[in-house]
C-alpha cells in the first residue's frame, strides 16, 4: 500500500500557497505510507541555457559547498545554489550531460534526484510529517506538485527507494501498486542503456517511460504503451514541466480520486487527502476510469 | 436525534455509540457531520435505526449493515455496504469500486455512478444504480438483483450464478457465461416494483435482462484435457 497525491493550480494567484495547501494532503496519506515520503515541486524556472538539479548526499554532513565550487571550476559555468536539509538545489548555466559527468567524477556517491528547468524532487525516509518539516514544504511556492507516502512491499526502505522517481528532464513518477515483471524489464532496459540505482519496481516504470520518451514517444504514447509493457497493479501520477497526468492499470485495484474546481485539479489515493482543500465541497469529484490517461497542462511555449 | 461531529469525535466513538444500540435502542435517528472521507463509518450496525452521513464517506461505509437505514449525502469509497445482511443504504453521490460486494440482503441505492466490481459475489442484496457501473460488475453473483439505469462496463456478470441483472443502457461486454435473456411480463413487474422502491422514475420496459447461461455450473468431462 502507498499513498499518492497531486495538486495542480489553475489559478496562478494560489502559487504562493502551493506548499501550504499540499502539506495536509501528503500528511493525510500517512496511514497508507508511513515509512518514507517525498514530493516533486515545479516552479522557480531557470532561464534557457541553464539547468536545475536536485542532489542528495548519502552521507551525513556532506560538504556540498566544496562540491559546488569544484563543479563550477571544472565547467567554468555561472551557477547558483542553496541547501535544504540533506539536499541541495543547483542552478547552473551548462548542459545537463556535462553537469552529470562532472558530478559522477567529483562525487560519485551524490544522488541526482531530478534535473530540468523547473522540477525539484525532495524525498527521504520517515513519516510524511517529518519529510514535509525537514524540507519546509509548507512555505514552498510553485505551480504544481506531486507527492508520495510509501509502505514498501517490493524493495528496501531507503532514500533511493522512495518516490518520486525522475523519468527525464522535468518529468517524474509516483506509484501506488506493485509491478510483477520489473526484474525482466529492468534487464531489457539496461540493454537499452537505461541506468538503474535500486531494485525498486517503480524505478523500472520510470526507466521504461524515460526510454520510450527517448525513443521519441509523446508522454501520452509512452503511458499508453506502459499499459501493455507493465504487468501488475498501478495508479501513477506523472509530473511534467507544465502540469500533471494520472493513469491507472486496466484492472484498477489501486484507488484514485480526482477533484476539480476553477482554482485547481487535485488527485489522491483517497478522498480524505482532498478534504482540506478550499472549496472542495463544491468541487467536481470523480474516480478516474481505468486504462485512461488524464492530463492537465498549462499552455506554455514549451511542450512537455 | 443525536448528532456526532467527526471533526471532534473519532470513528471509534461513532461506531461504538451505534453498536451500543444493540443492547437497548434509545435513539432512532443519528446524524454524522464532517465525515471528510473517513473510512468504516457506521459499520456493523445491528438495529433498525436511521443514520444520515452529511458529506463524503471513505471505504466500507455501512459494511455488514443489518436492519439500519443509512443515507450518505456525498460519495463513498471502496466497498460501500459490503456484506450487508438487511436494511437500506442510499448514496446520493457516486460509489467507488466493489459497492455491495458479497452482500446477502437489503437494498443499496447509488444515485450516481458505481465503479468497477459493483456487486461482486453478491448473495441476495438488491442494488440499484442511477448512473453507470464499471468493469467486472456482478462477477460470480449468486443471488439478488443488480439494476443499472446507465451503462455497464466490460465483462458484466462473469461466471454468474443466479443474480438477475437489468441494464437500461449499453453493456460494453458480457463476461463468461452471462447472456441476455428475454424480458417477460413477470420481469417487468418485478423490476418496476424494485425501481419504485428505490425511488427512480424509470420505465421497467426500457431495460434488458441478463443472467447466467448455466454452462459453468458443472464440470464437463469433454474439458478434462484442459486441466
Amino acid at each position: 500500500m502507498c499513498g499518492i497525491v497531486g495538486l495542480y493550480l489553475k489559478n496562478p494567484q494560489l502559487e504562493s500557497q502551493l506548499g501550504k495547501l499540499f502539506e495536509p494532503m501528503l500528511e493525510a496519506m500517512t496511514d497508507r505510507g508511513p515509512d518514507s515520503a517525498g514530493f516533486a515541486i515545479y516552479g522557480d524556472e531557470v532561464a534557457d541555457g541553464w539547468v536545475k538539479l536536485t542532489l542528495q548526499a548519502t552521507t551525513e554532513g556532506f560538504d556540498f559547498a566544496a562540491l559546488v565550487k569544484a563543479v563550477g571550476k571544472k565547467l567554468g559555468a555561472e551557477l547558483d545554489w542553496f541547501q535544504n536539509a540533506s539536499a541541495i538545489v543547483l542552478k547552473i548555466k551548462a548542459e545537463e550531460s556535462a553537469v552529470r559527468a562532472a558530478l559522477s567524477e567529483l562525487a560519485p556517491s551524490v544522488r541526482i534526484m531530478s534535473a530540468g528547468q523547473s522540477i525539484e524532487i525532495l524525498k527521504g525516509m520517515g513519516l510524511p510529517r517529518e519529510i514535509s518539516e525537514r524540507f519546509g514544504l509548507a512555505s514552498m511556492k510553485g505551480s504544481h506538485i506531486i507527492g508520495h507516502t510509501r509502505m514498501a512491499t517490493e524493495s528496501a526502505v531507503t532514500m533511493e527507494g522512495s518516490h518520486p522517481f525522475s523519468t527525464g528532464a522535468d518529468l517524474c513518477l509516483v506509484h501506488n501498486g506493485s509491478l510483477s515483471n520489473h526484474f525482466r524489464l529492468r534487464q531489457e532496459l539496461r540493454r537499452e542503456g537505461i541506468h538503474f540505482e535500486t531494485e525498486n519496481d517503480t524505478e523500472v516504470a520510470a526507466g521504461y517511460l524515460a526510454w520510450r520518451l527517448q525513443q521519441g514517444d509523446s508522454l501520452k504514447q509512452a503511458l499508453d504503451s506502459s499499459l501493455e509493457a507493465l504487468d501488475g497493479f498501478f495508479t501513477f501520477a506523472i509530473g511534467t514541466r507544465n502540469g500533471f497526468a494520472v493513469i491507472r492499470d486496466p484492472i484498477a485495484c489501486k484507488p484514485a480520486i480526482l477533484a476539480e474546481t476553477d482554482d485547481y485539479v487535485a488527485m489522491a489515493s483517497e478522498y480524505q487527502a482532498l478534504s482540506s482543500l478550499p472549496g472542495i465541497d463544491k468541487a467536481k469529484v470523480w474516480e478516474p476510469v481505468p486504462a485512461t490517461l488524464y492530463i492537465w497542462e498549462r499552455k506554455k511555449e514549451h511542450a512537455a | 436525534m443525536k448528532t456526532i461531529d467527526l471533526s471532534s469525535a473519532s470513528v471509534r466513538d461513532l461506531n461504538q455509540a451505534l453498536h451500543d444500540q444493540a443492547q437497548a435502542v434509545d435513539e432512532r435517528e443519528w446524524v454524522v457531520t464532517h465525515p471528510n472521507g473517513a473510512h468504516n463509518l457506521a459499520v456493523g450496525v445491528n438495529e433498525a435505526i436511521s443514520i444520515d452521513i452529511q458529506g463524503h464517506a471513505g471505504y466500507y461505509c455501512a459494511g455488514m449493515n443489518q436492519k439500519a437505514s443509512v443515507t450518505v449525502h456525498g460519495n463513498v469509497g471502496v466497498g460501500c455496504a459490503e456484506n450487508m445482511m438487511s436494511g437500506y443504504v442510499r448514496v446520493k453521490g457516486s460509489a467507488s469500486q466493489a459497492a455491495g460486494a458479497t452482500a446477502h440482503g437489503g437494498l443499496l441505492v447509488i444515485e450516481g455512478d458505481a465503479g468497477a466490481r459493483c456487486g461482486i459475489s453478491m448473495k441476495g442484496i438488491d442494488i440499484v444504480v442511477g448512473g453507470s457501473i464499471g468493469h467486472m460488475s456482478c462477477f460470480m453473483g449468486q443471488a439478488g438483483r443488480l439494476v443499472v439505469c446507465g451503462d455497464a462496463g466490460d465483462a458484466l456478470g462473469d461466471s454468474l450464478y443466479e443474480t438477475r441483472i437489468f441494464v437500461k443502457g449499453s453493456v460494453e461486454s458480457l463476461g463468461s457465461d452471462c447472456i441476455e435473456k428475454e424480458m417477460r411480463a413477470e420481469h417487468i413487474e418485478e423490476l418496476q416494483a424494485l425501481l419504485n422502491r428505490a425511488g427512480f422514475k424509470e420505465n421497467a420496459a426500457d431495460f434488458k435482462r441478463y443472467g447466467s447461461a448455466r454452462q459453468l455450473y458443472n464440470f464437463k468431462v469433454d474439458n478434462a484435457s484442459a486441466y
